[in-house]
């Protein structure tokens, strides 16, 4: 009965107690969920546009941010840095293309996967020989980034706002605006929805695959470094983003593979769940339940519907 | 010429059937084993046996764990280190429960705790796949690695929180522990593995490794014919998982004689995963080939520079490791897909076509 109560009863006592510090969960969950799902878009662009499932997401943010960093400690100002990680991004997405996919066109899914692990491990050495392994500091002030927090007073205490946080929510939902628009209204946005569909197909008709995939990449490349930005603001820029990065792994899965929009709203639904069980029930199990519980409340939803929130239901013929 | 069965006539179905049809491949495996059982503790020292020998025959049984789940049924799992970790934890409680049972027979029984966790995370599979399983498999293994660090039931309330591995001996011999040879040590690994791998070939070969690989190549048709999909998959997560947990155990307390719960962290799951692909996706022999492949990787690349006379911080090595060995997943998957095993099979078609070029 006991734990019945702590279970079911008491962490909504605690929430209706104390609403400043549910709203700050909530907050801190919305805010976390943001970024999840900006990586998550990254995997989503990449996915949607070749079939491939890029696991190198992760470093490719640890990879944008650490570059931007490293170039404006050798002395390179600040939006020149920026500039330049744009164009290393690009030799990034041109390197892949050439390297990795052209001579793997046609191969089954899972050979592509592996493909991308190879790309983590290769860029793991690479950022750690280049820019070192110790945990850096991003160059917020800078990038004319907002800091500081907004204080709001309500029930009693206080909820605090980072500003880098509501500058990062307006980011992400501005790239996912542009994002949107570019893969319904543009040529280019039709041609690496068929390219998705079938590579044979895609390249019977006449689009370049080749071209496809260093845009989509590069794109990713983009969406990683703004990731990056924003995820190094709040912490450090190290390589331990990248284990942060397998998190956008459960927003995939609930929000489907293959959709925008599912990305940010299964990433909100992840951080805000996330942060509500680890602050609310995370006691009752010793706490730290944070590591599984994204993974754990998207395979239950899996139970539910397999092709996940806005995923396409894929009809199997015989 | 030197790799012919012509003349080799098989007259019954058992002859044909058999694990070795062709004589010179008999011949080569009982060569092999002569070697590994005889020669190899007796000529090589004590660290190499402990420190290549023993990790390599343990991983090569890990691998082999995840090729019947990868590779024969075509489950991608990231959750491996995380049931070696079910095992190694299993076969600790089983020591302390059990202090006069053989270790051998705890050993193998921790593996069916490691069968029955990995039936359950296999549970999902029976309404999802492809990468969304992958992803799922994902959830096994941070919330065992998370189990591991916060049940302090699992290592007896140790305050260390690690597994500290008790010394057990067989006819007076010790095994496990810190008094146990790494002769001793060596030899009892070797025969659990070649007895597994023994099982796994007659596994695979038979109605169970067929069914397997009919899910594989494509779910729908197998079920067309006959072959229960639900059971076929959960028995792929019970068996591999039970190859990983014996694994898992075999690592703690016949390698490294104590182990924390970030042994069975993520990248042992990816680098166990690596081991597949290189060595070769649905291969046993594979799975040896990768192993050694991998393990012996970082050896080479750490005594290479020493050999040419230049010297380079032990920090840089493992970050060109990490891209040595990413640049070769890559390469690997261009030029051979199949892995080392495919390139074993051309060799071997090559003996037997000699001196013709095909």
């Amino acid at each position: 009965m006991d734990l019945l109560y702590k279970i079911f009863i008491d962490p909504f006592v605690q929430m209706g107690g104390a609403p400043d510090l549910l709203i700050q969960t909530l907050w801190e969950g919305l805010v976390s969920g943001v970024l999840y799902a900006l990586i998550a878009l990254g995997f989503v662009l990449i996915f949607k546009a070749s079939g491939v499932f890029n696991f190198a997401q992760g470093i490719m943010v640890v990879f944008a941010a650490l570059t931007l960093v490293g170039l404006h400690s050798k002395g390179v100002p600040a939006f020149l840095a920026l500039a330049l990680t744009i164009g290393v991004m690009l030799v990034l997405a041109f390197g892949v293309e050439r390297l990795m996919l052209r001579p793997l066109v046609n191969q089954p899914d899972i050979i592509l996967f592996m493909a991308t692990f190879g790309l983590t491990y290769f860029l793991i050495g690479l950022g750690e020989i280049i820019f070192g392994g110790e945990p850096k500091v991003m160059i917020t002030s800078e990038l004319y980034l907002p800091k500081g927090a907004l204080e709001w007073k309500v029930f009693g205490g206080f909820v605090s706002f980072q500003k880098i946080d509501i500058a990062a929510a307006i980011i992400a939902s501005l790239m996912v605006a542009t994002l949107a628009v570019f893969f319904q209204k543009t040529r280019i946005g039709r041609a690496l929805r068929a390219v998705a569909d079938s590579h044979k197909a895609a390249l019977s008709v006449g689009i370049s695959l080749e071209q496809i995939w260093v845009i989509v990449w590069f794109a990713a490349g983009i969406v990683a470094l703004a990731t990056g930005i924003m995820w190094g603001a709040r912490s450090d820029v190290s390589f331990a983003l990248q284990i942060l990065a397998l998190k956008a792994l459960p927003v995939l899965i609930l929000g489907g593979f293959t959709s925008i929009p599912g990305a940010i709203v299964g990433g909100i639904i992840i951080g805000v769940g996330e942060k509500l069980g680890e602050f609310y029930w995370g006691p009752l199990l010793g706490s730290g339940i944070e590591s599984w519980l994204a993974y754990m409340i998207a395979l239950v939803f899996l139970l539910f519907r397999p092709q996940g929130l806005f995923g396409e239901r894929i009809i199997e013929r015989i | 010429m030197f790799y012919r069965e012509t003349g080799q006539y098989k007259t019954d179905y058992a002859a044909d059937m058999a694990l070795f049809p062709i004589r010179q491949d008999r011949i080569g495996i009982a060569l092999i084993l002569i070697i590994a059982f005889v020669v190899i503790p007796l000529t090589m020292s004590s660290f190499t046996l402990s420190a290549v020998m023993i990790p390599v025959l343990i991983f090569s049984l890990a691998a082999i764990g995840l090729n019947l789940l990868t590779g024969y049924t075509g489950l991608i799992s990231l959750g491996t280190a995380g049931f070696m970790g079910v095992g190694a934890y299993a076969c600790y409680k089983f020591t302390t429960w059990f202090p006069g049972v053989n270790i051998i027979v705890l050993i193998l029984a921790s593996g069916f705790v490691a069968a029955a966790v990995g039936a359950v995370f296999g549970l999902p599979s029976l309404r999802i796949k492809g990468f969304y399983l992958t992803v799922a498999t994902l959830a096994a293994q941070f919330f065992l690695s998370w189990c591991f660090v916060r049940l302090p039931w699992l290592v007896n309330y140790n305050i260390s929180n690690a597994i500290e591995v008790p010394t057990r001996t067989i006819l007076d011999i010790p095994v496990t522990g810190p008094n146990a040879t790494p002769v001793t040590r060596y030899l009892v690994v070797l025969s659990i593995v070649v007895f597994m791998t023994w099982i796994a070939s007659n596994l695979v070969r038979g109605r169970i490794g067929r069914s397997w690989m009919a899910v594989r190549d494509m779910d729908i048709a197998a079920e067309l014919i006959g072959i229960r999909l639900y059971r076929t998959k959960l028995l792929a997560f019970a068996v591999s998982s039970y190859y990983c947990g014996v694994a898992g155990a075999l690592m703690v307390f016949l390698w490294l004689g104590a182990a924390e719960a970030d042994s069975f962290n993520i990248n042992q799951s990816f680098i166990i995963l690596f081991m597949v692909i290189i060595g070769g996706l649905g291969s046993l022999i594979g799975s040896f080939f990768g192993a050694i492949f991998i393990w012996g990787l970082p050896i080479l690349l750490r005594s290479a520079p020493e050999f040419f006379g230049v010297s380079i911080a032990a920090a840089t090595v493992e970050h060109i490791q990490y891209m040595v060995v990413g640049a070769l997943i890559i390469f690997f998957l261009i030029v051979e897909p199949h892995g080392l095993a495919r390139l074993w099979q051309i060799a071997k078609q090559k003996l037997r076509m000699w001196p013709f070029p095909y």
